[in-house]
């Protein structure tokens, strides 16, 4: 029993970032309607800045942080102008077939930059974890759970808030009626790809530190990131939410009663099953975002 | 014309073990092969069907641990039954790892029915993860990250000769290249068939392809049986042909590699696997010395952005086209001196 | 005297009290109407009558909320489109009504499908039925294309084709697929006087070879010309029923198209 609590713990620290990557991808996929494979990559990229800023240049952590999910939101808004601007008449296999172009390119250099041994992000937290009960939670975790709910807040609060937000929602709901509305659909294409992609990164900035910054990172953050788009339902961004705090228990249950192996197939055994059962999500409201 | 050039091509194609010094080329020839023959099977589905399977790389490597596996003998605890499987012969595994395949191609294809587009997509890369993680995880039958190792190479009893297993390079190419030709007129035959013509009509307009009676599910999932079993067939010469294979053959980076052969060279005809296979075989050849890994995979997703912007056909077609105005051009002058003979008719 | 005939005759296509909901939304209401073998019933109605929900009803593309589809007494519920053509009910389409990036010839022989008898095995091996089958549907598209009128254009891609010719292209890749009855969805929209005048003369011939004809189409003088009985829809509903004269007169009629643009009304 005390087992579950502490890995009910566990799931919920991983949930909060897990939902960003999540938030992330279905504003990407579900405005865009863009394959982004991509978006792993831009995960990794944060944790990779968040190294580079904290342990290579002795920038503070929490500077770090922010600059790291800055950096991604200009990386994204590059991809989206170099890339899906000039792509935008073409086919869904088209663009999907240059996301991968992309991905590889991206995966690379920073294999070329940083090289393939994994590399520790120190933070300012104590080592000694708070003990509550049957639990253990360190510091840091309770700290990345605290970042991922603000950032999530303030997505949800930009999404249905401000006038950008509203933007978007239209350009989701139908693009060229949106566009004769006076919304200027591929400023908000660029918006969104810089957003969710600075979700993303933000993602990564916050568990590199928890985990170690390898190379290949992104690759199962990529799918992980899909798999709670099709869970929560695409552009729901509650539904996101909701979906990387149950895929974060589903696989902190899967490892610790299971196989810890199988930790990480968990995500795709949830996208094939809810795909096959139920495709439009657990949260089959009307497809919205926010 | 065409089929003169086809037979010149088989001849050369024949020929070169015999005076090629270069042992290291060989080997990147068979490899090059036996990948081409896997871009050939994801094109009939990628290229000519029109399905966005990306998880193309799972019918190779079901097809190659099943091989491996039929031909090495395994015993495994299933619930607490154990299950033992003496060792059989390669051709053996060879056969049940194209037909395993072939099966994961059934169920992959009746599955693209129900779920479409982009998340047809996905659900094909995770079951490729899946199944690389069944591999990797169910180390009782698998070995997981340890490999498979000792695969047998493939063995036939000759009459006469007695029996005769293919160690060697020379005698692994010629294998790899009668089953590539023999792949190839499966498809080709296939696609310049009626049934050929469902699965490209399928692909071009469902709904247009239904109203004149062609049951699409039905043609998808052939052309996913076909595809898969290929697929799997290459898989098996490449766990006999290496003789060792461990999970990271279901990694995701071989599906892109056969997509990109497939796309650059042209998908939906019938040499663009062959170009784009020959193109991004013999690459990394001929830069590896120059640059390192990382460099080189940078320059291959450049060059595939590159092709879809300029040749978004790929080169094959393009290369047709070009051919083709070259003749129109000199068909034209010659036609230009007689008078505009064309019908009358009523329309403008 | 046709609806003499008419009487005697059992129907080919029996609309049976079809009705279609989306949502709250009735796009058909009650739809009950047949067509005799042999016949040439043309459907009109302004625009957002439900024509086209009634053309995807009765060939499989959309589910009735309510009601019954029968062809030649079989009930077509259920049935999935490729399923009724199967039963030789085949019909056209308005927009993409022909495969763009293949020829002509091409396009024809995608639809004679249903006619080939080769199997994989004749494929995969080459066997001299799978080529004796091959060279019959050749000769078939032929056919089609000199019956249709379009053969001149055999070697052309679809995609390029004028407008008109597209048209006719998609009737002879309907006709490939050896149709007892052909529903037609607006088949002379965007063709010209005299080429719509030789579409008509192309139906008169297509029921000379036995086969019944359903049309949608807004073009009047073209409808009313070649149309043994019409059918009227407005908001989903039948308003009319009748010989083309009869219908023309007809008060209720009059008033649902005023102030609808009708084409050459």
């Amino acid at each position: 029993m005390d087992q579950l609590f502490q890995h009910l713990v566990n799931a919920f620290m991983l949930g909060g970032t897990y939902a960003l990557l999540g938030i992330g991808l279905t504003l990407i996929f579900g405005i865009m309607r863009v394959v982004n494979f991509t978006h792993g990559e831009l995960y990794s990229f944060g944790a990779y800045i968040v190294y580079l800023a904290a342990a290579a240049l002795g920038l503070n952590f929490f500077l770090s942080l922010a600059v790291a999910i800055v950096a991604g939101f200009l990386l994204g808004s590059l991809i989206e102008l170099a890339l899906l601007r000039p792509m935008r008449r073409a086919d869904i296999d088209t663009t999907m077939l240059v996301m991968i172009g992309a991905w590889i390119v991206l995966q690379n250099t920073e294999l070329l930059l940083w090289g393939g041994v994994a590399k520790a992000v120190p933070a300012p937290f104590a080592e000694t974890p708070l003990v509550l009960g049957p639990v253990s939670v360190a510091p840091l975790r309770v700290f990345v759970l605290g970042a991922a709910l603000l950032l999530i807040v303030g997505t949800y609060a930009l999404i249905n808030r401000t006038k950008l937000g509203r933007a978007m929602r239209a350009t989701f709901q139908d693009s060229e009626t949106a566009a004769l509305m006076g919304v200027n659909v591929s400023a908000i294409y660029t918006a969104t790809f810089a957003i969710g992609s600075g979700l993303a990164a933000a993602a990564g900035a916050l568990l590199g530190p928890v985990f170690l910054v390898t190379p290949t990172m992104g690759d199962l953050a990529s799918l992980k990131a899909f798999a709670i788009v099709i869970l929560g339902g695409l552009g729901n961004i509650q539904g996101a939410t909701i979906g990387g705090f149950i895929l974060a228990l589903v696989e902190e249950i899967g490892a610790g009663y299971i196989s810890s192996g199988y930790r990480d197939a968990m995500g795709f055994l949830i996208i094939i099953l809810v795909l096959l059962f139920k495709p439009t999500g657990l949260f089959a409201r009307a497809e919205r975002v926010g | 014309m065409r089929r003169a050039v086809g037979y010149f091509w088989a001849l050369f194609l024949f020929s070169v073990p015999l005076w090629l010094q270069d042992q290291y080329l060989l080997h990147i020839l068979i490899v090059t092969g036996i990948f081409i023959i896997a871009a050939m099977s994801l094109n009939l589905l990628l290229g000519y069907t029109g399905q966005l399977s990306l998880g193309h790389v799972a019918f190779f490597g079901i097809g190659a641990y099943a091989s491996a596996l039929v031909s090495l003998g395994f015993d495994v605890d299933i619930f607490g039954y154990t299950l033992v499987h003496e060792p059989w012969p390669v051709l053996a595994g060879f056969a049940l790892g194209t037909a395993v395949a072939g099966l994961c191609g059934y169920a992959i294809g009746k599955l693209s029915f129900k779920v479409r587009g982009a998340y047809f997509v996905i659900v094909t890369i995770s079951f490729a993860e899946v199944t690389r993680l069944v591999a990797l995880n169910w180390v009782d039958l698998t070995q997981g990250p340890l490999a498979l190792t000792n695969i047998p190479p493939f063995t036939f009893d000759l009459p006469g000769i007695g029996r005769y297993a293919l160690w060697g390079k020379f005698s692994n190419y010629y294998l790899v290249l009668v089953v590539a030709i023999v792949a190839h007129m499966v498809i080709k035959r296939l696609v310049e068939s009626r049934i050929g013509r469902a699965m490209i009509a399928l692909k071009e307009n469902e709904s247009l392809a239904v109203s004149v009676g062609i049951d699409v599910t039905r043609y998808l999932v052939l052309a996913a049986v076909i595809s898969a079993a290929l697929a799997g067939a290459a898989g098996s010469l490449y766990a006999h042909y290496v003789k060792i294979i461990d999970p990271d053959i279901f990694l995701f980076i071989y599906t892109v590699t056969m997509v990109i052969m497939v796309i650059t060279g042209g998908k939906g005809t019938l040499a663009g696997p062959i170009v784009g296979g020959l193109i991004f075989g013999f690459m990394p050849v001929i830069v590896r010395s120059f640059v390192a890994p990382e460099v080189q995979w940078i320059l291959y997703g450049a060059l595939m952005i590159a092709i879809i912007y300029l040749l978004p056909q790929g080169i094959v077609p393009a290369v047709e086209r070009w051919i083709g105005s070259r003749v129109e051009d000199s068909q034209h002058s010659a036609a230009d001196a007689l008078p505009d003979s064309r019908n009358a008719g009523g329309s403008r | 005297m046709i609806e003499a005939q008419a009487a005697s005759i059992p129907p080919a296509l029996s609309v049976e009290h079809v009705t279609v909901r989306f949502g709250g939304l009735v796009a058909i209401s009650d739809l009950n109407f047949t067509v005799t073998e042999g016949e040439i019933v043309g459907l009109i109605g302004p625009n957002g009558a439900g024509k086209t929900t009634a053309f995807n009803v009765i060939t499989g593309f959309l589910r009735p909320t309510q009601g019954a589809v029968r062809y030649r007494g079989k009930s077509l519920n259920g049935l999935k489109p490729h399923e009724v053509a199967s039963l030789g009910l085949v019909r056209t389409f308005q927009r993409t009504s022909v495969f763009q990036n293949n020829t002509v010839f091409d396009n024809v022989l995608i639809g004679l499908h249903r006619r080939g008898r080769d199997t994989l095995s004749d494929t995969l091996l080459a066997l001299p039925r799978g080529k004796a089958s091959e060279r019959a549907l050749r000769d078939q598209a032929w056919e089609i294309l000199r019956l249709v009128g379009i053969e001149r254009r055999s070697s052309e891609f679809a995609g390029a084709l004028p407008y008109g010719d597209q048209r006719l292209l998609g009737v002879a890749l309907a006709l490939a697929a050896k149709p007892s009855m052909l529903l037609l969805d607006e088949p002379v929209s965007g063709m010209n006087a005299a080429e719509t005048a030789s579409f008509m003369t192309l139906v008169k011939r297509i029921r000379a070879l036995g086969v019944t004809i359903l049309l949608v189409e807004h073009d009047m003088p073209m409808v009313m010309g070649v149309s043994d009985r019409i059918v009227v829809l407005n908001y989903g509903r039948i308003i009319a029923e009748g010989s083309p004269a009869a219908v023309q007169s007809d008060a209720e009629v009059i008033r649902a198209y005023l102030g609808q643009g009708a084409k050459r009304a």
